[in-house]
């Protein structure tokens, strides 16, 4: 498994995507994470290793134990984000208002 | 250039605000969300089940060219007011998803011309995040397939 730090090919990850949707209801240990997989502990950490490669997630030291969290992003890097959800919209809603235009309501 | 769907973030918040304005009477708008046949034809699914009224519900069924099913999605409908609003729930099965809570408001500007603006609550911000970085730019069907993959995990 190659390190990648392309946000899409990160959670292009079916186990990746789960991660991040456990740690993104709290933050936890490694150990907790690996806990809801199958996987070995070592694919686990080699997953949370890429998703904080790539800044998907953040870690803190609390004493002895890390904690990860989801990385809040910037508005600017949300803004770049949310062009190809917006596009996605803009198309269907496209779509919407040709298909509307056409309809005759049934006498 | 102004853009004809926008779209409204802020951080910290676990929400997102759609605002489009078509060139359509709001009774032919609120028409294309309730009449399955036309939700069909924009949204590319088939729906299954589409009770428009207070404690109705909804379902809807994806399927690849193949025929294969790739997404279904699924809700309750809080609030149904015609040609003024929609409260509904949103869930895509077998997703990291939770569940949404969709807020859609029907807006008559001229007797031409109508807004909508859809209002999405996520269970946390992380959730909302990541929705907006599903990899849409490569189409939803990507997306789909993927889903498709962590189902035939779970078979």
């Amino acid at each position: 498994m190659e390190l990648r730090r392309d946000v899409f090919q990160a959670i292009a990850d079916p186990t990746r995507r789960s991660i991040i949707a456990l740690v993104a209801l709290q933050a936890m240990t490694p150990t907790a994470i690996a806990e809801n997989f199958d996987s070995s502990r070592q694919t686990i950490s080699r997953h949370i290793q890429i998703l904080t490669a790539c800044e998907l997630l953040g870690q803190e030291q609390y004493g002895r134990e890390i904690y990860y969290h989801i990385n809040a992003w910037k508005m600017k890097e949300v803004a770049d984000f949310i062009e190809p959800f917006r596009k996605f919209w803009d198309d269907r809603f496209d779509k919407l208002e040709t298909i509307m235009k056409k309809y005759k309501p049934k006498k | 250039m102004e853009h004809k769907t926008k779209i409204h973030t802020e951080d910290g918040r676990q929400e997102i605000q759609i605002t489009r304005e078509f060139d359509l009477p709001v009774e032919l708008l609120f028409k294309a969300y309730t009449d399955p046949e036309i939700v069909e034809q924009w949204m590319s699914t088939k729906v299954l089940k589409l009770e428009n009224k207070q404690h109705g519900s909804w379902q809807f069924e994806t399927s690849d060219p193949k025929g294969n099913v790739v997404l279904k999605m699924n809700g309750t409908i809080h609030e149904f007011v015609t040609d003024r609003k929609i409260t509904r729930t949103f869930e895509m099965e077998n997703s990291p998803f939770d569940v949404q809570l969709e807020f859609f408001e029907f807006e008559k500007l001229t007797d031409d011309t109508s807004k909508l603006s859809m209002h999405i609550v996520f269970r946390s911000i992380a959730l909302r995040d990541l929705l907006l970085q599903m990899p849409f730019a490569q189409g939803i069907n990507m997306a789909h397939n993927r889903l498709q993959e962590i189902v035939n995990h779970l078979k």
